[in-house]
């Protein structure tokens, strides 16, 4: 094929191409993905502001341990994995044995410094600017909604899936909700009677339900009623999933196994948006053996390694990217509460069968002399390195097989991590 | 229940958690204006919710050994429940729950430190009832209506608040900047008027404003406490300097350090005292109290805040500007935001009924509608509006009002006269008399009567009373309508 439009190549996908080695690479990428079949987003969210310098330990940095006294990680318990490509050895948080692993198997790819320029300190600012990529105006859609939104055809419903309780604003789309599905064993229907009359006033209530004419609010909040009903037998069929990985058993190691649940029965969701909390670490945080951290810390390596484990046991580690993200890093210098407050770069991570492990970008130096240009704030913050957009370009491209550019508002290929 | 008096029924739902008959019968043949100084002159009634609970005419509430609402979080939160349920004081429950989302303090964060017993202490307990200060929660409601710059200092210096953002631990050498960022970002002015200095030198500030610890026999003995103390010893005497002024300087001076708390409250004073903390304020209260699907009206916010500032602070007369003000009787604002889990579980118990019904029913529902009590997401409090209507919080809210139906089948049939049992109509427009949701179309009413004589013939027996009233009661109940206030 001599001449293509990029639209008609986006609309009819790999068929429509032939890969040529003049082709650009993001086409490459795209046409690549596209060629796949059901692939899955699962989106992990530590809520709060990661301390990335406490994840991945910069254990040969003097400042390190001159700046942090009560919290550093001992270099001797960090979990080598090598050293980046400005030649700074690297270690993962004692308690991440679970990503050594993952790691060591070449499916654990680490962005150091991601994030932008004039990080927000603040929680909610934050993550809504994470959640629209966009710095300057974070008000508007979310980028996982708006890629949702351009999925061709009839929405899903179950399109996307978001296990916490909370709404944030990377899922919101145009025309798509995602719905927010903590405990499927909750996701049924009740009515105060039963049999033939049950049935009755369920029937009622969804075309009461779609009565609601040209009332936006009301045609909300009906459209999740509509939707609740539209999906109760296919999250019902998650409900049974019997694992043979045993997961942890807290509510981010149960969110991971309600995913693994239905990826397994096929359901046909795309994105999925998993979190766990606490890292909002101002006060004890502890070192390597206890304290707050080593404990966030385990929840998060375990609870991806059982899944991993899970998915790659059934085949299925092939169809799942997951991509990790915090608002912000944290000030590099503890406070007084053996804690660290709001910073600004922290780290990503993706995982999975299509990932190019490895160690991307360069640690910062943690000296805070004013000349130092890994750093912001008079030295206090680490400052970012790779565009967090650019790793949404990438995932956008290189794994869900659509063009980054409509979707993010901009193009942030040039500099993307090689991840995928 | 329905009183015939359209911005009645909405003053019912907004600065409270919709009537009962008893709260018709409290305002029986009052003005729009002296119901409104009945809400918000709530000292006039007196504070005895406390005394009906146990009582058979109440809303049952579900113990587990001692009902121990001091030192159990459960217990806790349905003695919260019990009261929105039947205070005769609905604003200032309602405006407790407005400081609950807008402090954000949640009893995981602090019990796990302390543990449950000190936990629930700090966050609920009554005053004088234990040894030490009353919770936060009771904090957040005894100051309910009053000046909200002593409410902030207040609860700058709580024990829940200097757990929750660890200003226990801040010390000269090592300030911590979690409360004195969000003093300014959440609490009072907003993001856009301070700046990452400002963040520094108010962690300074609060320095040595720390805890003290008067221990029981052990950690789970409810006589145990913790206590506010400013710290002198632990308190940064050098001079802070802002990018704005405090008390006429933007320099707060070298102070001795037996004084040196002053420095915080000149602070929380500046902020307090500043019109753009009256303009934050507006913007929220107009979104619980007038609309949250439009946005706050310019001339709202400005005169509101003139209110604010007019009256140093004070709550009470913002509140009675509001409540008398044309946007918020506006039949346009009725039935005009999307209503909160709890607002929601309290108004169906009150219209659908609660005799033999347990508040604690409401537990875990309220979790799956996103919204537990004494426990917001974050400090920035709970995502409000549509964000609470996911498919799974719809379900968790339709399913709630199945639980209530079908308890009170019986009561809810025996409540319509034979006449009305005569004609399925009848008994739709009984049903709407009791449940106030929005205006239906006529298409939907048409739907629910479809309802009602689908299965059998009518006849308004007891055995088809006792179905179709719980089945209707649910539908109404469970509907888009019914879930905006």
């Amino acid at each position: 094929m001599s001449k293509f439009s990029r639209r008609e190549f986006i609309r009819d996908g790999v068929a429509a191409f032939t890969l040529s080695f003049a082709a650009p690479a993001f086409l490459v990428d795209i046409a690549r993905a596209q060629g796949a079949v059901s692939r899955n987003l699962v989106v992990i969210y530590l809520a709060g502001g990661n301390d990335a310098l406490s994840t991945l330990v910069p254990y040969t940095d003097p400042f390190y341990y001159s700046r942090r006294p009560a919290i550093a990680v001992p270099a001797g318990q960090v979990l080598q994995i090598g050293s980046d490509s400005s030649g700074k050895p690297l270690g993962l948080h004692p308690r991440l044995t679970g990503l050594q692993t993952i790691f060591n198997q070449g499916r654990l790819a680490i962005v150091q410094r991601a994030g932008y320029q004039n990080s927000s300190r603040s929680h909610f600012q934050g993550t809504d600017i994470w959640g629209t990529a966009d710095p300057t105006n974070p008000a508007g859609l979310g980028w996982l909604g708006r890629y949702l939104d351009s999925i061709p055809g009839t929405m899903d419903p179950l399109a996307g899936w978001n296990t916490s309780g909370a709404t944030y604003r990377a899922l919101t789309g145009l025309n798509v909700s995602v719905p927010s599905i903590t405990d499927p064993r909750a996701y049924s229907f009740a009515s105060p009677n039963s049999g033939a009359e049950a049935v009755n006033e369920r029937n009622s209530a969804i075309r009461l339900a779609s009565l609601a004419g040209n009332r936006p609010h009301l045609a909300f909040v009906n459209s999740s009623s509509m939707e609740a009903f539209a999906t109760l037998d296919r999250v019902a069929s998650v409900v049974n999933y019997q694992s043979a990985v045993t997961y942890p058993n807290n509510g981010f190691g149960n969110a991971l196994k309600t995913v693994a649940g239905s990826i397994v029965r096929g359901i046909g969701t795309r994105v999925y948006w998993v979190q766990t909390g606490g890292f909002d670490t101002h006060s004890g945080q502890g070192n390597a053996g206890g304290g707050g951290y080593a404990n966030l810390m385990a929840t998060v390596g375990d609870g991806i390694l059982a899944f991993y484990n899970d998915l790659q046991g059934q085949g299925l580690l092939g169809n799942t990217l997951m991509v990790q993200f915090s608002e912000f890093g944290r000030r590099i210098s503890e406070n007084g509460s053996q804690g660290t407050d709001h910073g600004a770069g922290s780290i990503m991570m993706a995982i999975g069968g299509g990932v190019r492990g490895g160690l991307y970008g360069t640690a910062a130096n943690l000296n805070p002399t004013p000349d130092n240009p890994t750093l912001e704030n008079a030295g206090g913050d680490v400052t970012y390195e790779t565009d967090f957009r650019s790793v949404y370009t990438k995932v956008l491209e290189g794994w869900l097989g659509t063009d980054s550019t409509a979707i993010l508002g901009g193009d942030f290929r040039a500099g993307a991590p090689a991840i995928i | 229940m329905r009183s015939g008096d359209a911005n009645l029924d909405h003053l019912f739902r907004r600065a409270g958690f919709g009537a009962s008959a008893a709260d018709l019968q409290a305002v029986a043949g009052m003005s729009y204006a002296s119901a409104v100084d009945y809400f918000v002159d709530f000292d006039k009634q007196p504070d005895d919710v406390d005394t009906k609970i146990g009582l058979p005419e109440s809303v049952s509430i579900t113990t587990r050994g001692q009902f121990s609402p001091n030192t159990n979080i459960e217990d806790a939160r349905q003695r919260w429940l019990f009261r929105m349920v039947h205070t005769r004081r609905p604003l200032q429950e309602k405006m407790a729950l407005f400081w609950h989302n807008h402090f954000g303090v949640g009893y995981s964060k602090v019990a796990g430190v302390v543990g449950g017993v000190l936990g629930t202490k700090m966050m609920a307990a009554k005053g004088g009832e234990l040894p030490g200060p009353q919770g936060h929660y009771e904090l957040l409601r005894e100051r309910a209506l009053g000046k909200f710059r002593d409410l902030l200092i207040e609860v700058a210096k709580d024990p829940a608040m200097l757990f929750f953002l660890d200003g226990r631990t801040n010390t000269k050498a090592k300030p911590q900047e979690n409360f004195g960022r969000e003093v300014m970002e959440l609490f009072t002015w907003g993001l856009g008027h301070y700046t990452e200095s400002d963040v520094y030198a108010a962690a300074r500030v609060f320095s040595g404003w720390n805890l003290r610890n008067v221990p029981g026999a052990n950690g789970n003995d409810p006589a145990g406490y913790y206590e506010f103390i400013y710290n002198a010893a632990q308190h940064d005497i050098a001079d802070k300097t802002f990018t704005f002024p405090i008390s006429g300087s933007r320099t707060i001076p070298t102070r001795a350090a037996a004084s040196g708390m002053q420095d915080g409250i000149d602070f929380l004073t500046t902020l307090a005292n500043h019109p753009e903390t009256g303009r934050r304020l507006a913007r929220k209260l107009w979104n619980y109290f007038v609309s949250d699907l439009d946005v706050p009206d310019p001339g709202f916010v400005e005169g509101l805040t003139n209110v604010y500032l007019q009256n140093d602070t004070d709550m009470r007369p913002v509140l009675r500007y509001i409540l008398r003000s044309p946007w918020f009787t506006n039949p346009g604002n009725h039935n005009a935001r999307y209503s909160w889990p709890v607002e929601f579980v309290v108004r169906t118990m009150k219209e659908i009924g609660w005799a033999g019904f347990s508040v604690d029913t409401a537990r875990v529902p309220l979790t799956n509608m996103g919204q537990t009590l004494f426990e917001p997401p974050n400090v920035a409090g709970w995502q409000l509006g549509r964000a609470w209507f996911g498919t799974g919080a719809m379900l968790a809210r339709m399913n709630f009002a199945a639980a209530v139906a079908a308890n009170q089948r019986f009561n809810l049939a025996r409540s319509f006269s034979a006449t009305e049992r005569a004609q399925p109509d009848r008994v739709l427009n009984g049903m709407l008399q009791r449940l106030t949701p929005a205006p239906y179309t006529t298409a939907e009413m048409n739907e629910m009567l479809t309802y009602l004589t689908t299965g059998s013939p009518w006849t308004g027996s007891e055995t088809q009373m006792n179905a179709k009233a719980a089945g209707l009661a649910r539908l109404v109940a469970g509907s888009g309508e019914y879930q905006f206030v």
